[in-house]
């Protein structure tokens, strides 16, 4: 008997639109799967510019760029519920996936020979940063916030402090400062932004903002609503230094503390974490550790660009493509992908050597004037730096992979 | 039959509680008032929730705590399951760590017999190991109490007024008592900021204030301080979990913590007992030392705790505690009519059921001498289900009959707008006016998983300004001064706004 489906994406933002759309134009037969009532995830609420300079080579908004998406996934018919819930994922056989899915139609349970889950990422709140305190009304994530702005057009507060500076509280904190609130601080746990530099000068520096680098935010105050935060200075091992304990007084405190990819439903069904990356661990296919589930964008690895994003969704399209057509990924002889000096994470975790395959790794903390070395295969990349706010994405040739025996190792060494 | 006024002063698990039982009589006009904009917002949401067995207590120290604590746990046993309060009885055990905690066990158990407590009984190491895998395995023994449990505690008060009401209770939120009125030693009734509300009967329940409303009947010696307890939980899929209840044995220094998985499958420890000044009543913000001494007790309990990356809350509450722990909980001749159920402290949660019982029987009944009848067509039950545990053919029939079923809106724990708005309604129609994020999370669980409601508090909040009929920005945590926003997106530009807020 044939499955429902050949391939079922799990959510419809730029990852999952990409990947079906892309396993339409393989001659697959789709389904995908959203829980928001509306396709687009994330980009929809960026009205920033920043989006597609890879991909369209066109700086975009986050909604014109996903709207391009949008429109292709709806022109192209195909078959989708928005207000969908994924509850369970049952591994049934290696050619055999079983979903229940809660819609407003009713619980479905259906078959699909692969799975693409692309359910992008939550954010880290309050709790999970180590803030003390009160639990008073005023504190948002900087995605709450984000989605209170510019998709439902309601102002949090007035007077707005900001925990951490990656690209999402910069962004955040331009956001609030052109709506007229008075943003009083970025605050930094590290000793260097989080962000892109180009964030920093026109997101803080253009609006007066100051950025507190080395501190943290250890409490909030306020019993009702937020009255103030306290923060600290810390040293360089991220330890408060006792006595430097500052107030500043506020309504509002926006977490902007990184995210972590959602992958409740996909943990259940039993895939294997990658502690580092916090999603799963695959091959250089996006394969999990259940073969025939996919997994790109967010939920795999936190993306700074959404250019990765969609190109890991239309790579876990051509996987499941390929997948059907063998009756799953044919065996092979797996070099793994192994972190070296300064290096956070990297994936994918395993390489064959039949293909090129695109590496994205996170550095463990800024350097300059640095390459990249492979020891194993005696390849180098030079760049003239890296830090953690920016994923290095680059490609490994089939021929050089072919060159390890059982694993390579990525490392970051300093030029001579 | 003359009819009697009763005005209870509180809506947590006591007063809610004791109108719940007083709802069942045929002579008496019942009203709860209650400062907050609904049931449940006071000490009775933050706390560790378990059903004590009652082994705990001294019976020549607090005779009533040890007496009403066994009482109000077998109660519990039926009034979960009438009310729909998700529960479960695992059972505890008190752990010995040193050979040397044994004897302290062995009092507790002598307790135990002392108050009729079942099942209680000492366990050597080989015998916890079975009954609780995750049980640090170098301590000494424990003392087995199979008759506690845990429920989710948040969602107690709610539903026992929601349950009251339907039985005749009228519940006003927002009704702050001022001061009561007393006539020739007789209670008239309470002053309040909606107005002057007649009574014959008061009765105190007013948790952390209840030496305050105490006063105001001019019964003035005591005073209730807070003691606050913090505490981690951790999130559903963090493992190790346990099975049963676990604490140590007390010792002169500290009574250690507890490790229990909470009613939505997360590890929860604490708490702790900090002493607070008694003007601290509302000084509910966690410390670091407090989250460190959790932390370090905790970890003597079990194998080994999850990563603390894996923690999704901590939060602290605050026991109203009365000279010496002694409840208070008493009907008075001057002023007649005034009783007190004050400076409830642990275990109070409890000990509710079993306090609005005493009340009912010993003080109205006897002390006061007024004769009750019960209620031929009392209804015990408040029907409550949830979307995720029913069969799919049900949850079938749910969506076919109202397809918001079918939406599931808080994802960590499978909440649906089905769900919600269905609870909205039942707060509408047992007298709640503001329709709060917080009342939805006490009674569904929605917003207190994984995402701590990053993703779902905006849909959530979406839902409760259509249903109530407001703009976004003023659907609230807790009522005023607690809005969701300042306003529409442009609201500081136009050079008008935000001030609403800082009224
Ligand atoms: C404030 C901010 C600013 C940004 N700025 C830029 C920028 O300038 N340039 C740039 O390139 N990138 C930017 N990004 C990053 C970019 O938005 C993300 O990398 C991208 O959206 C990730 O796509 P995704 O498809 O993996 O996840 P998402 O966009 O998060 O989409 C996941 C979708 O899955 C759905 N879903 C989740 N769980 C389930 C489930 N169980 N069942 C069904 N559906 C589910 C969600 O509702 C969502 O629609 C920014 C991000 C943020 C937050
Ligand atoms: C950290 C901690 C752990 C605990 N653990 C347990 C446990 O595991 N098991 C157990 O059995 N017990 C436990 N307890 C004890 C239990 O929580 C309390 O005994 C119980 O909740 C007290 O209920 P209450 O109704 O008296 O107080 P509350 O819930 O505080 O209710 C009093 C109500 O009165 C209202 N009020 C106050 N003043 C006025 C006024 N002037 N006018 C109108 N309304 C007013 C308040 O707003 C409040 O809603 C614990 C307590 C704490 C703090």
């Amino acid at each position: 008997m044939q499955n429902d489906y050949d391939v079922v994406v799990i959510g419809g933002g730029p990852a999952g639109l990409a990947a079906a759309i892309r396993a339409r134009e393989l001659g697959l037969r789709v389904l995908l799967l959203e829980n928001r009532e509306t396709l687009g995830g994330i980009p929809l609420q960026c009205i920033h510019p920043g989006f597609g300079l890879h991909y369209f080579k066109e700086d975009l908004t986050g909604t014109e760029f996903i709207y391009r998406f949008i429109y292709k996934f709806l022109d192209m018919e195909i078959e989708h519920y928005t207000g969908a819930h994924v509850v369970s994922i049952e591994p049934f056989s290696d050619l055999e996936k079983r979903l229940r899915v809660v819609t407003s139609k009713g619980v479905l349970d259906i078959t699909t020979t692969t799975v693409i889950y692309t359910t992008g990422a939550r954010e880290r709140h309050l709790f999970e940063i180590g803030i003390t305190g009160h639990r008073p009304a005023g504190v948002y994530t900087a995605g709450e916030a984000q989605t209170m702005m510019d998709i439902d057009g309601i102002m949090p507060g007035k007077e707005i402090v900001i925990v951490g500076s990656g690209d999402v509280g910069l962004i955040m904190a331009r956001r609030f400062a052109l709506e007229g609130a008075h943003v009083k601080a970025v605050i930094e746990i590290m000793s260097y932004p989080g962000g892109l530099t180009r964030n920093v000068v026109q997101c803080l520096q253009d609006f007066g903002i100051p950025l507190y680098l080395s501190h943290a935010v250890t409490r909030i105050e306020g019993t009702t609503k937020v009255e103030k935060v306290i923060l600290t200075k810390v040293d360089e091992n991220l330890r408060p230094v006792p006595g430097t304990e500052k107030e500043i007084e506020c309504d509002t405190v926006v977490i902007a503390a990184g995210l972590v990819p959602y992958l409740k439903v996909l943990e259940r069904a039993g895939v294997i974490i990658d502690p580092a990356t916090k999603g799963p661990v695959v091959n250089e296919h996006l394969e999990t550790s259940i073969p025939g589930i996919f997994v790109a964008g967010n939920a795999l690895v936190i993306n700074d660009l959404v250019d990765y994003v969609v190109e890991q969704g239309e790579l876990a399209a051509e996987s499941a493509y390929l997948y059907i057509q063998n009756k799953g990924i044919p065996t092979k002889k797996w070099r793994k992908l192994v972190k070296g000096r300064n290096i956070r994470l990297i994936v994918p975790h395993y390489l064959s050597g039949d293909n090129d395959v695109i590496i994205y790794a996170r550095v463990q903390k800024p350097e300059e004037n640095v390459k990249l070395h492979f020891p194993e295969i005696n390849k180098e990349i030079k760049l003239p730096f890296v830090k953690p706010a920016e994923m290095i994405r680059i490609k490994l040739r089939k021929e050089d992979i072919t060159k390890a025996k059982d694993k390579i190792t990525m490392e970051v060494v300093l030029n001579e | 039959m003359e009819r009697k006024k009763v005005v209870v002063i509180g809506a947590g698990v006591v007063g809610a509680s004791i109108v719940r039982v007083l709802s069942q009589y045929n002579e008496l006009d019942v009203y709860l008032l209650e400062k907050n904009v609904d049931a449940g917002m006071g000490v009775s949401k933050a706390n560790t929730a378990i059903i004590h067995p009652g082994h705990e207590d001294d019976p020549k120290k607090c005779p009533l705590r040890a007496k009403l604590c066994v009482r109000g746990n077998r109660l519990w046993h039926q009034w979960v399951k009438e009310l729909g309060i998700p529960a479960k009885f695992p059972g505890e055990l008190m752990i010995a760590i040193e050979e040397d905690d044994l004897k302290v066990a062995e009092h507790y158990l002598e307790l135990a017999q002392k108050n009729g407590v079942p099942g209680v009984r000492l366990v050597d190491n080989e015998e916890l190991r079975k009954l609780e895998p995750n049980v640090n395995p170098n301590v000494a023994g424990a003392l087995w109490a199979p008759t506690a449990g845990v429920m989710d505690s948040p969602m107690a008060a709610p539903a026992l007024v929601e349950n009251a009401v339907a039985n005749g209770v009228r519940f006003f939120p927002e009704t702050e008592v001022q001061g009561i009125k007393i006539e020739n030693g007789e209670v008239k009734g309470v002053k309040t900021n909606k107005g002057f509300i007649e009574a014959d009967i008061i009765i105190n329940a007013a948790g952390l204030y209840s030496d305050k409303i105490s006063k105001m009947a001019g019964i003035d010696y005591f005073t209730v301080h807070p003691r606050k307890g913090e505490y981690y939980v951790f999130d559903d899929d963090a493992t190790p979990k346990v099975t049963r209840i676990l604490h140590q044995t007390p010792t002169p220094v500290t009574k250690g913590v507890y490790v229990i998985t909470e009613m939505h499958d997360g590890l929860m420890i604490g708490p702790t007992a900090e002493d607070l000044p008694e003007d601290a009543k509302e000084d509910t913000s966690t410390t670091k030392e407090g989250l460190d001494f959790v932390w370090e007790w905790a970890q003597k309990l079990v194998k080994e705790l999850p990563p603390k990356n894996k923690v999704i809350r901590t939060f602290a509450g605050l026991r109203p505690e009365p000279p010496d722990g002694r409840w208070i909980i008493e009907a008075y001749d001057d002023p007649w009519g005034f009783i007190n159920a004050a400076g409830i402290r642990s275990p109070g949660f409890t000990s509710a059921p079993a306090i609005a019982y005493y009340i009912v029987e010993e003080l109205i009944q006897k002390k006061l001498d007024i004769k009750l009848t019960k209620k031929s067509h009392w209804n015990p039950y408040r029907r409550a289900y949830w979307f995720k545990d029913l069969p799919p053919e049900k949850q079938n029939e749910l969506i076919k009959q109202d397809p918001a079923y079918g939406n599931v809106v808080c994802m960590c724990r499978e909440i649906t707008e089905g769900e919600i708005v269905n609870v909205i309604t039942r707060m509408k129609s047992m007298g709640v006016k503001i329709i709060t994020l917080d009342g939805i999370k006490m009674r569904t669980g929605a917003m207190a998983g994984t995402c701590q409601g990053s993703y779902c508090r905006i849909r959530i909040a979406r839902i409760i300004a259509r249903e109530t009929g407001i703009p976004l920005w003023e659907v609230s945590f807790r009522g005023k001064g607690t809005e969701y926003g300042i306003g529409d997106v442009k609201v500081l530009l136009r050079g008008n706004g935000g001030d609403k807020n800082a009224e």
